[in-house]
């Protein structure tokens, strides 16, 4: 059912071609969002379904927008896009949508939107482009689950905040490092996957 | 008077639109290799911000909220700050060819700088807040002020990068760690360094 050349755009962002720690894309919001698993998940499902949307509109209309006014049409189809997803998040998980805050707005701005609209959309069939959005969001929610697996275990013990550490580590003196809720470790974090991530890619490629 | 200048130094220190809340972090990775072009963009952002959230204030409070269209925030707040944009660049090449030169390739891109959108939508947060908070912006003048600051903020954040950047070409750095990784450290450990003025009362 696919080809090799869909099979790389729908698997390349998740690993060599990585959205955010390759092309650096949609940090701000991969960074904040990251505190607990439960909202970096949202999070990461929300951008997904976004991409792959904005990505399948835009391809299909994208022989009749003039050139020269396409980032305000882009920017128009993903802010309305993005209204949608957040008036569904506020009907049906509230809590989450609040935690989420003005991020999920800046869905609007993220670079990961402009970037494939502008890079792959653009150019390429609705089926290419779905399967092009899909990647990337796969791959930046990767990201963001990493990051967000290792803040929540060891800032507060709690994964999808359900205690995971037993009792009695804590009683042995084990205490939880309050440093990996602040947003400085996320800076950090993200700095180490990158590490990590270029330096197994290296030793792939030689 | 007072409100005002607390709200001008938490935005700056505090509430840092970089190390706090993390916006504008693609451009500011991106364009932070030198400390001249970081300054350029640093400036073009405080002005956008400076000139869009004021709009965005009088569009939320005299438009929006009594219409009860708070849905349609994103989309209109986004086109304003595309056409604000828009208009900044005509401006700018009409009448300073030198400062539109050297800021040229930055001005476009400021449109999806989410510290712009991201300003907007925490003003749009802050409106509903009570006179008495500190971070209530509650006239077109708190949100003028808060522009400013969050822009100064912004401009100190990525021109200290930079400073640091162009010092750090001579370090012997592991290989796959060069560039991005040590980059996001080094935010990291900045992000540290301002976390002390987060306990700030004013």
């Amino acid at each position: 059912m696919l080809s090799q050349k869909t099979k790389d755009t729908l698997l390349g962002p998740l690993n060599v071609n990585n959205p955010v720690v390759v092309q650096i894309l949609g940090i701000c919001s991969a960074l904040a969002v990251t505190v607990q698993l439960k909202p970096a998940l949202v999070m990461g499902i929300a951008v997904t379904i976004i991409v792959a949307m904005a990505n399948v509109i835009v391809s299909l209309i994208r022989n009749t927008i003039p050139m020269r006014v396409r980032i305000i049409v882009q920017l128009v189809v993903v802010a309305a896009l993005v209204t949608l997803v957040s008036e569904v998040l506020k009907a049906f998980a509230y809590d989450v949508a609040m935690q989420l805050s003005v991020y999920l707005g800046l869905i609007i701005t993220n670079c990961i939107l402009m970037g494939r609209l502008e890079a792959f959309a653009m150019t390429n069939k609705p089926w290419d482009s779905f399967l092009d959005g899909l990647g990337n969001g796969l791959g930046y929610a990767m990201i963001l689950i990493i990051v967000a697996f290792f803040r929540e275990l060891l800032g507060a013990g709690q994964l999808m905040g359900f205690q995971v550490i037993p009792q009695g580590f804590y009683n042995f003196g084990y205490e939880n490092n309050g440093m990996m809720l602040m947003p400085a470790m996320a800076l950090i974090l993200v700095g180490c996957v990158i590490w990590a991530h270029r330096a197994y890619n290296d030793k792939e490629g030689k | 008077m007072e409100h005002a200048i607390s709200l001008f130094m938490r935005s700056i220190f505090a509430d840092n639109m970089i190390f706090a809340y993390f916006l504008g972090m693609c451009s500011y990775l991106a364009v932070s290799k030198n400390v001249k072009t970081s300054a350029g963009l640093g400036v073009a952002v405080t002005f956008v911000l400076i000139v869009t959230l004021p709009v965005n204030y009088l569009l939320q409070t005299q438009i929006l909220n009594p219409l009860n269209l708070g849905y349609l925030s994103f989309i209109l707040f986004i086109a304003v700050i595309a056409a604000i944009v828009q208009l900044v660049e005509m401006v700018v090449e009409k009448y300073s060819p030198s400062l539109y030169a050297s800021l040229g390739i930055f001005l476009p891109l400021i449109a999806v700088n989410c510290a712009i959108m991201g300003g907007s939508l925490f003003m749009q947060q802050r409106i509903g807040l009570a006179d008495a908070d500190p971070k209530a912006i509650t006239s077109l003048f708190d949100a003028f002020v808060y522009a400013l600051g969050s822009g100064i903020g912004w401009f100190l954040a990525i021109v200290c990068l930079a400073g640091i950047r162009e010092k750090m070409e001579y370090n012997d750095v592991p290989k796959p760690l060069q560039g991005l990784g040590i980059t996001f450290i080094t935010v990291g450990l900045m992000a540290l360094a301002f976390m002390c003025f987060s306990g700030l009362e004013l």
